[in-house]
């Protein structure tokens, strides 16, 4: 049978889906062992041992000096700054979304400007961020507000302009005026787009709540791994990226679920 | 099975990908790091200038100068077994390679801080007294952290009595234009424009503990037992770019300024604040003096307090650090960190 034409059985799509993390896993204990045999207080390639160490000492002892349980306050502090980011922005994005895709007078003036604004990047112009808004909390949310609003507000346009212009005509001979049309119309066709686009926007989300942590702050998971890579902590640092990789996983999962329970009609056939 | 027979060539090629590289061996290729600092511009010189080359050429060697952008970063690729030598501090020679198991020798002592890392405070007439209650901004676990310590030290206050935020050090001096900080330490050249700040007093500097925060090339000690053209040529090569230095040599001056991104005016600034030893002699005279040992126990107590020497430390002797002569501070079974005068010796009586 020709390659292209042979599918992997129920069992055999497993062991696929798995191999490339077990081969990831077995290099990685290779070189780590390799290492620690060569210098037992090597701290680039922590073997197991050392991490689930550290796990305890992160997360299920009580740090001396403050008496915190460092991995919980970290993530608490981060998923504040996460939540509001991600909210905030989902708000400005839907509202400008909303403007630029339905009314061609507001379309104007927004979309060239979202455009442009899309393009900055925002951690090039951290100085300014945190001479707007200070070095303390707000700075770090604004830094997700300010890096994901201007694509969440294109892709919501995009979907605007999507909807077929018979349906608009066709609700304001029903009678609908212009705010009854954005409320029962466009609104809750783009609640679902929102939520996908969330989804897809985590990432950055992540990357710049990482980044703004790193600047300046006293808690929180990149705070933290920015704090210990000063002298290499990669036992610690490591169950770090692994514990912040489990909570985007989830987070999308969130999303995903949220998706499926509130708009089950965005999912076609496979809902 | 073809299945079997990858998978163990993935693995075996995989892990060749991350085998350590730190082995030592008799080699004749070398490369060493550096990062931007008034007091490792020199390195800058001898490396675009060929002066590395001139004398690595003279022990039959190479030596490939490299700068790093990020300091810790060029720590950590040091550590790794990346480079056989690197420029960096006492206190992270102690805390980086040492604590990671790295065997290290300070090669040579270049120069001290001696007012190039400080501490300010907004607000006209503050003291160091006024750091009660502060949220402090620094790169937490630096020698700023340190100079920190000693500051609060010298006030009778202690660590607790402030709030220290961790604050990358490419980011202090926006941050310290922002109203809410009132009160930073850095290095320079961040030190300087957060000290120009209006109303910002300088309450407190290195000069105020000199020889406490040292300026050092430090090689992997395997490597340069195995290797002693390695630590002749380094140290040759240093003290042929400082007798220009001591001479107030412009054009040598002048590209080590541009190489930092200042002008020759700031350089000379910086330099003022950085006490070089010019000499071999000077270089000898720093590492034999007694000061040196207490000074290390200092940092080790700091770095251990700060949970910096690694968890399986029970002490801050856990880690031994070697002088000239043989005295050992700490744990002389596990030294780590080693200030050599072999090489600077022989620079001294003009053997290299």
């Amino acid at each position: 049978m020709r390659f292209v034409n042979r599918q992997p059985g129920h069992g055999g799509r497993w062991l696929l889906a798995l191999l490339p993390l077990i081969l990831i896993l077995a290099a990685y204990a290779t070189g780590s062992a390799l290492r620690l045999a060569d210098n037992p207080e090597d701290k680039l390639l922590p073997s197991a041992t050392q991490m689930a160490e550290a796990i305890d000492r992160m997360a299920f002892t009580q740090d001396e000096r403050t008496g915190d349980y460092l991995l919980w306050t970290d993530t608490a502090a981060s998923l504040v700054r996460l939540g509001l980011g991600l909210g905030i922005a989902a708000l400005a994005g839907l509202c400008l979304g909303i403007a630029a895709g339905t009314f061609p007078l507001l379309r104007a003036p927004l979309s060239p400007l979202l455009t442009l604004l899309s393009m900055v990047p925002p951690v090039a112009i951290l100085p300014i961020l945190f001479i707007v808004f200070g070095l303390d909390e707000l700075s770090k949310v604004m830094l997700i507000v300010i890096g994901i609003t201007p694509v969440l507000a294109r892709d919501l346009e995009q979907r605007a302009r999507e909807i077929p212009r018979e349906v608009l005509v066709k609700a304001q001979t029903l009678g609908a005026n212009s705010w009854t049309l954005v409320l029962r119309v466009v609104l809750p066709q783009l609640l679902s787009r929102l939520l996908v686009s969330l989804r897809l926007m985590l990432g950055s989300a992540w990357l710049f709540l990482i980044c703004a942590e790193a600047i300046s702050a006293t808690s929180g998971l990149g705070y933290r791994i920015f704090l210990v890579r000063r002298y290499m902590a990669m036992d610690v640092i490591l169950p770090y990226v692994v514990w912040i990789t489990l909570l985007a996983w989830g987070s999308d999962y969130l999303l995903r679920r949220l998706n499926q329970w509130c708009f089950p009609w965005s999912m076609g056939e496979k809902a | 099975m073809f299945s079997r027979q990858l998978l163990s060539a993935l693995v075996i090629g995989l892990a060749g990908l991350i085998s350590p590289g730190a082995h030592a061996a008799p080699k004749t290729q070398f490369n060493v790091c550096w990062t931007i600092y008034a007091g490792w511009m020199p390195w800058e010189y001898a490396g675009a200038q060929g002066i590395v080359d001139k004398w690595a050429k003279k022990y039959g060697i190479t030596i490939k100068v490299t700068q790093i952008n990020d300091y810790v970063e060029s720590i950590n690729q040091y550590t790794a077994g990346q480079f056989d030598g690197c420029t960096m501090t006492n206190m992270d020679a102690l805390t980086i390679p040492a604590a990671g198991g790295v065997d290290s020798t300070a090669l040579v002592p270049g120069s001290y801080s001696n007012g190039n890392d400080g501490i300010v405070l907004k607000g006209k007439g503050k003291t160091l007294k006024d750091l009660k209650g502060q949220n402090v901004h620094l790169v937490q676990f630096s020698v700023s952290h340190y100079l920190l310590a000693r500051g609060l030290d010298q006030a009778g206050l202690r660590e607790r009595d402030v709030k220290v935020v961790n604050t990358s050090d490419a980011d202090i001096a926006g941050a310290f234009a922002t109203p809410k900080v009132t009160a930073a330490v850095t290095w320079n050249p961040q030190l300087a424009t957060i000290a120009a700040t209006p109303g910002a007093v300088k309450v407190f500097d290195s000069s105020q503990v000199p020889g406490e925060i040292i300026d050092l090339m430090v090689v992997n000690t395997a490597t340069l037992k195995d290797n002693p053209a390695l630590g002749k040529a380094l140290t040759g090569a240093w003290f042929e770019v400082m007798a220009l230095m001591k001479a107030g040599n412009v054009p040598a001056l002048t590209h080590m300024a541009k190489a930092s991104g200042t002008t020759l005016a700031d350089y000379q600034s910086q330099l003022k604040t950085t006490a070089l030893m010019f000499t071999p002699a000077e270089a000898v005279t720093f590492v034999t003096s007694p000061k040196l040992a207490e000074t290390m126990k200092r940092v080790s107590k700091f770095s251990f307090d700060k949970n910096l020497l690694g968890e399986g430390a029970k002490s801050a002797d856990a880690i031994g650090v070697a002088f000239p002569g043989g005295a050992v501070n700490g744990n002389a079974k596990n030294t780590k960190l080693r200030f050599d005068d072999t090489y600077l010796r022989l620079a001294a009586d003009g053997k290299l």
